[in-house]
């Protein structure tokens, strides 16, 4: 291995990416626009529902027990109406995705505590709000002191994430995703670029090795990778003030490996590929999984067992465990060191493979 | 193997699949010649000078060159030849400095006064006022300067060329032989592939490949001399109809019309008059007379006997 010829690689690879417009707006474009298009608008935790009240009681009490539900943020109870028919009518027309119907008998009720005091009317055909409204239906709705028993006497507390804000789970799982989309990419048409272009022709009659190419085609995007990841997190205080609990030295490292991991597996597909479009094929074939199984959109441990399983496999899987531990729980790297080895073993196994399928030959 | 033998191959065979691209090749090149590889588009031209460099294995046959046996001391061999491939392949999207700076690290070029050397070789391949233009947009001619440049920086012992002229002007092309012409009087050995006869005849020594068979071998001037068949000059006023003629005729090999006259060969023995009388037959006044052979008739002949020895051993 000389260090001057690897270095000469990384320089033209660099020189070649200045030039490269598009592939540069890319490495700052994608990162900015997922984490604006993701952070806003993936959000599973439903706040603002849309939802009319229906006070047929009327009293201080009721009015206490609306304002406490409103205060939750759940339900915007942007409509007053008086009776169950015209709530309805307005649920029908889209209106309102809820309403909040407080009987008039409510004090006879929360006296005898045998039946539930409030009545939810949701729209049920939405999954996500009738999980909202689940939560909702465990809503203490004790007034005075004196009040022990509850509809629901289940407390749900919510640990790492008060104010349930989806953007505080989202944003690290974004890192990893705009790693995972734009790195494997960019190495996955590099070396079939060099083939198409017929560079590859002329490197491989000179004394290159195969380590020299593969490794000085990696680690520029080592540096991409980094810059990439500072954008989100910086954007991630501004737009959605996620903290980083942990150190961010651990969380920059845990990035710097799986960075590695991503370009190892970019450059593995790059010798599988005949064409760069074959090789963009490839690449997108590898993000769905990492993005469906990973837990990333769904949590992990709802998953079959076959489907974790496979999961472990993924880069991605192991890098959000290690980003959300060190974000969101404040963990150090000695705790997460299973998903850091995982990831170290991917990267030998890809980057192996790699300079084992490369040959100095074109047959 | 004399010390003066550069590449030295014995019953060279490459298969791809079902095609047999270069069928028991044996070729020898001495040191400072400008040997030459003519043959038609797929004659095997480009795998034989990929295998001679090391970029593919052949299927059967030994190959010595420089003194290493291939394939096994491919990457030794690598630092001593200079390979220029048919299609341009520097990097576009770099300049001419950053390109030649670029294969001068992956050469390991000594770095005390390697500015001063790449201004000396951009000097000789006139490039000097392009060394800041990125190579995608210099013109045939000069892309063609730039990759040889690229291509001899490391003073190689033996340079490859596959078709080196191919997409370049006339005048590019005989500056391009110049400098080829240069390098063989500093002592490197060239094997240059092209399908121009032109260039083919510049050669010292020629190997015609048809078919991925080696169906001659020798200098120029020594296969049209030893041409068997001979080519007739004929005129006649009506050459499109005297061609339709003669190519019915057993003895004629091939026929081109220059200009308003007919080159004919034929087979060996066969003299001017049978075509006057055939062409009299039909009802066309024509004459005919000997010429000298060229390398095209070298060529023709040599390609359109390959079927019939073949079936050699």
């Amino acid at each position: 291995m000389s260090l001057r010829r690897l270095l000469a690689v990384i320089v033209k690879e660099l020189r070649q990416l200045r030039r490269d417009r598009l592939t540069f707006a890319m490495i700052v474009g994608i990162p900015v626009m997922q984490l604006i298009l993701f952070g806003y608008a993936i959000n599973l935790d439903v706040r603002g529902l849309d939802a009319a009240v229906v006070d047929q009681a009327g009293t201080a009490h009721s009015r206490e027990i609306i304002d406490a539900i409103g205060a939750s943020q759940v339900l915007d109870l942007r409509y007053r109406v008086a009776t169950p028919r015209a709530a309805e009518a307005l649920l029908r027309a889209g209106r309102i995705s809820a309403a909040l119907v407080v009987p008039a008998d409510l004090e006879v009720r929360l006296a005898r505590g045998d039946r539930p005091a409030l009545q939810l009317v949701v729209d049920g055909a939405d999954q996500v709000v009738q999980a909202a409204a689940r939560q909702l239906a465990r809503f203490p709705v004790a007034g005075d002191a004196g009040w022990t028993r509850r509809v629901d006497p289940v407390e749900v507390v919510n640990y790492y994430n008060p104010e349930r804000r989806a953007p505080i789970n989202t944003v690290p799982g974004l890192i990893g995703v705009i790693l995972t989309m734009t790195l494997v990419m960019f190495t996955a048409i590099a070396l079939v670029r060099e083939r198409e272009n017929g560079n590859l022709e002329l490197l491989i009659a000179t004394p290159l090795s195969r380590w020299e190419l593969t490794l000085g085609k990696v680690v520029p995007f080592i540096a991409i990778g980094l810059v990439q990841v500072t954008l989100v997190l910086l954007l991630g205080d501004v737009l959605f003030a996620v903290p980083i609990r942990g150190s961010t030295a651990a969380l920059y490292a845990a990035a710097l490996v799986f960075i590695v991991a991503n370009l190892a597996l970019g450059i593995f597909l790059s010798t599988l590929a005949r064409s760069q479009f074959q090789a963009m094929q490839l690449a997108v074939f590898t993000f769905l999984p990492q993005i469906l199984l990973s837990g990333f959109m769904f949590p992990f441990a709802g998953m079959p067992r076959a489907a974790r399983w496979f999961a472990e496999l993924l880069p991605l899987t192991h890098f959000l465990r290690l980003i959300r531990g060190i974000m969101l729980r404040g963990a150090g790297l000695a705790e997460l060191w299973p998903s850091l080895a995982a990831l170290g073993v991917f990267t030998l196994l890809m980057l192996g493979l790699t300079v084992s399928r490369l040959r100095k030959r074109l047959d | 193997m004399s010390a003066e033998t550069v590449i030295r191959t014995r019953g060279l065979s490459k298969r791809f699949g079902a095609t047999l691209a270069v069928d028991d090749l044996s070729l020898e090149v001495t040191r400072g010649e400008v040997y030459g590889f003519l043959g038609p588009n797929g004659s095997g031209k480009s795998t034989t000078l990929r295998m001679l460099c090391g970029l593919l294995t052949p299927s059967a046959g030994e190959i010595t060159v420089l003194g290493h046996a291939l394939p096994g001391a491919a990457e030794r061999l690598k630092r001593e030849l200079g390979y220029m491939t048919q299609r341009f392949a520097l990097y576009r999207d770099l300049t001419v400095l950053e390109n030649l700076r670029f294969l001068a690290a992956l050469h390991d070029l000594p770095t005390a006064g390697l500015g001063r050397r790449l201004d000396a070789l951009m000097a000789r391949y006139t490039l000097g006022e392009l060394r800041h233009r990125l190579a995608g947009t210099l013109s045939g001619g000069q892309q063609q300067r730039l990759a040889l440049a690229a291509t001899v920086m490391h003073a190689p012992a033996l340079l490859l060329l596959d078709e080196p002229t191919s997409a370049v002007d006339p005048q590019s092309r005989r500056d391009f032989w110049e400098a080829l012409f240069e390098l063989a009087d500093a002592g490197t050995t060239l094997l240059v592939s092209t399908h121009y006869m032109d260039e083919a005849e510049r050669c010292t020594r020629l190997a015609i490949l048809d078919h991925g068979r080696l169906v001659a071998d020798g200098s120029p001037r020594a296969l049209m001399e030893a041409l068997p068949e001979s080519p007739l000059r004929v005129v006649t006023d009506r050459p499109r109809q005297a061609q339709q003629r003669l190519l019915a005729l057993p003895e004629v090999i091939a026929v081109a019309q220059i200009g308003t006259a007919l080159r004919v060969l034929v087979v060996p023995g066969t003299a001017p008059e049978t075509l006057t009388r055939a062409l009299k037959q039909a009802g066309l006044s024509a004459s005919a007379r000997a010429d000298t052979p060229s390398l095209e008739d070298v060529f023709v002949a040599a390609t359109r006997r390959a079927p019939a020895t073949g079936a050699a051993p």
